[in-house]
């Protein structure tokens, strides 16, 4: 296989506290191949927004990363300083959040907005900046694109807004994309709007994507590979199809059979007991412990094997006849 | 006899500029049509779910069923009594007493600095009844703990926070409680506890929900009778098995194929057209047809009238059975 866009080695993010230090993100390892998308779930606090911000060099201080490295393109940007890691940030790296309004500058028309991210990342003129400008706009689907790049954001719908957001991460047509909840703010048609314009544009470019989100739906049906976080850590990490119809790991196993499915009908939702942890409580030995149904004392002692490749971070994985 | 009973219920809002800001810049008032002649009735014992895209007009229906908004038009009837109207205030005190409101936002609706105990029972206390050993009981009939009574909100996770709302919805011994967006702040395996426990209170208390969400697969596990809502109005109402395996209405169909499925893996689906409309001038006819692949002349000028089809209603003008 090629060398992945992006590959995550053993990445850890710390916070120091009065009360000790806690670890967000918890050695983890992922890669990412050209055009692939490779879905981020888990429950609220996992740490998926933690290892998004820590690729893109955007952790608030005091979290920092504590071990492991980040690669992109073969070059390791752990350890980039200010400048570097902003130029890498926006000709490299795209960013999509949840609200579309962090990312575009209310003061500023869009089309200066794409025009200013073209020309700080790509040899080309400004007439020409200009041209691609209109052109990225009709890309996404923006109607009247011409008249359109004259506006500012606050005149847009708030999919609108996701649509400019989707063509500024993309026009100096980066390697790598960083979605973090997408579409978490919008409603179900528009949702489906923003994930076939995303799908589409990465797969054309080739982009690498890291599409986060809690929305197990969606991660069906956009992702190829998706990787699942637990109190930090990956638990699972495989096809999409694989981890979504014959999980291995207990904790992926409870969250699909908690999820109301049409065929499940209207029996009892399948429930896991407890919480996730608080950073500040995670258990020694696997962080699932306390809540596993397959739970032993290994489980309690050693932390679970970590995940690389691809494998559940479990010593009692389910086996596949099991997981149905 | 219906539990709930929903006539011709609208609301408007004014949302004109301030006077002076009209005069200025010469424009008339502005009026938003929230909800516009919406009709249904809510069984006991049953749960009736209002769907619907941001804005449709869910939370402003659920508002007004509890007595929180007064309708501009039509009426509520709990019970036969209808509370915008009715005269007799120890009837509209009993009914008051049998509805209950939870909220999406399990972190806003608790306040901070009361202990759990006396958040849940206040809905009791504030008409005077008897709290003694109330809360206990309900918290560990919503699971938690007898213990958690003397705790503040802020020691529980999003999904304890839910169940300290449920319990206090509880306390008065409802008929109905109004759920809005119950489950959206919470992750799945927070939403199935939570959903859970809902549908055991349901059985073991005889309770009656309006479950407000857009989440069409909570829908599907929760229902007995679905209302979609566009721009408002009601478009289709059906069983939650006719209604997802055949839905008649061009935006029910447009809703479902949109959702995304945990079985759908690589679906390619073209995306719906267009966004929804601005509610202030909602187009002519039906409000639907800019985004309706079966649009044609009689939807841009005529507005469709609610039809039973079958066990369905629809407002569509091409709808069939
Ligand atoms: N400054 C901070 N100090 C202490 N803990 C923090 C700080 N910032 C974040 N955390 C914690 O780090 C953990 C990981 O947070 P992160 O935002 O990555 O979660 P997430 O998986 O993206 O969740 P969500 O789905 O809610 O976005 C959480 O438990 C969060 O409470
Ligand atoms: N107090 C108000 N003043 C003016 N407009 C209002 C008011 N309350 C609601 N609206 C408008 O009425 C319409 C319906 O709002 P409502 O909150 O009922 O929608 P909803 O279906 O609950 O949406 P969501 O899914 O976003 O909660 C919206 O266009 C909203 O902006
Ligand atoms: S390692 Fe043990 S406790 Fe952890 S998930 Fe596997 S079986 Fe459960
Ligand atoms: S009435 Fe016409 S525009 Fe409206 S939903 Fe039916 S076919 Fe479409
Ligand atoms: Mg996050
Ligand atoms: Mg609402």
């Amino acid at each position: 296989m090629a060398e992945p866009v992006l590959s995550i080695r053993n990445l850890s993010v710390e916070i120091p506290t009065r009360h000790g230090i806690l670890k967000p993100v918890d050695g983890v390892t992922y890669d990412i191949a050209a055009g692939e998308i490779l879905g981020i779930v888990g429950e609220s606090g996992a740490g998926k927004s933690m290892a998004g911000n820590a690729v893109i060099g955007l952790l608030s201080p005091p979290a920092h990363v504590s071990a492991g490295e980040i690669w992109l393109n073969g070059e390791r940007i752990d350890n980039l300083k200010g400048d570097a890691m902003r130029r890498l940030r926006g000709k490299e790296i795209g960013m999509v959040f949840q609200d579309p309004l962090t990312s575009l500058n209310p003061l500023l028309r869009i089309g200066d907005q794409l025009v200013e991210t073209m020309l700080t990342h790509l040899p080309i003129s400004k007439s020409e900046a200009e041209k691609r400008a209109v052109a990225a706009l009709e890309e996404v689907g923006i109607p009247g694109a011409a008249k359109r790049v004259n506006s500012y954001p606050h005149e847009f719908s708030g999919g609108m807004r996701q649509r400019v957001v989707i063509a500024l991460a993309l026009c100096a047509e980066p390697s790598l994309v960083i979605a973090d909840e997408p579409t978490t703010a919008l409603d179900v048609s528009v949702q489906a709007q923003i994930i076939a314009l995303l799908k589409r544009l990465c797969r054309e470019r080739g982009t690498a994507v890291m599409l986060i989100t809690h929305d197990m739906g969606v991660i069906a049906e956009a992702a190829d590979r998706v990787a699942v976080m637990y109190a930090g850590r990956l638990a699972e990490l495989g096809p999409v199809r694989d981890v979504i119809t014959a999980p291995e790991h207990p904790y992926t196993h409870g969250l699909m059979a908690s999820t109301p499915l049409a065929s499940r009908g209207k029996s009892r939702l399948h429930q896991i007991p407890g919480a996730m942890p608080r950073l500040d409580a995670v258990p020694d030995g696997c962080a699932f412990n306390p809540r596993c149904p397959r739970v032993a004392d290994r489980c309690r002692q050693a932390p679970a094997p970590t995940v690389d490749g691809n494998a559940a971070a479990c010593w009692f994985p389910l086996q596949h006849e099991e997981a149905s | 006899m219906a539990l709930v009973s929903v006539k011709n219920l609208s609301r408007v809002f004014d949302v004109s500029k301030p006077w002076l800001n009209r005069v200025i810049e010469r424009e008339p008032k502005a009026f938003l049509t929230a909800v516009s002649e919406v009709d249904f009735e809510v069984e006991p014992q049953t749960t009736y779910a209002l769907v619907g895209e941001s804005g449709s007009g869910k939370s402003t229906i659920g508002r007004m069923l509890v007595g929180l908004l007064n309708p501009s038009e039509g009426n509520v009837e709990i019970e036969g009594v209808d509370l915008a109207n009715e005269k007799d205030a120890a009837k509209v005190d009993a009914i008051r007493s049998d509805i209950q409101m939870i909220f999406q936002d399990p972190y806003a609706s608790l306040n901070p600095r009361w202990r759990v105990r006396d958040i849940i029972v206040e809905p009791v206390a504030a008409r005077g009844g008897k709290t003694d050993g109330l809360a206990e009981r309900l918290l560990e009939q919503v699971g938690l703990s007898v213990k958690d009574a003397g705790k503040f909100p802020h020691e529980f996770s999003g999904g304890q926070r839910q169940r300290i709302c449920i319990a206090r919805a509880l306390a008065s011994e409802p008929r109905l409680i109004v759920c809005d967006e119950p489950t959206s702040a919470l992750d799945v395996s927070v939403q199935s506890q939570v959903l859970n426990l809902m549908s055991d209170l349901k059985d073991n208390f005889g309770l009656t929900y309006v479950l407000i969400t857009h989440d069409l697969t909570v829908v599907q596990h929760m229902a007995d009778r679905i209302g979609v809502l566009y721009l408002g109005r009601l478009v289709e109402e059906g069983a939650p098995d006719e209604l997802f395996e055949r839905p008649k209405h061009p935006y029910t169909q447009m809703l479902l194929e949109a959702a995304p499925r945990m079985d759908g893996f690589g679906r390619e689906v073209a995306p719906p057209e267009g966004e929804i409309p601005d509610p202030i001038n909602p187009p002519p006819g039906c409000a639907f047809h800019p985004r309706c692949p079966l649009a044609g002349d009689i939807c841009r000028q005529e507005r469709p009238e609610m039809r039973r089809i079958g066990t369905t209603r629809v407002a569509c003008h091409m709808a069939e059975g």
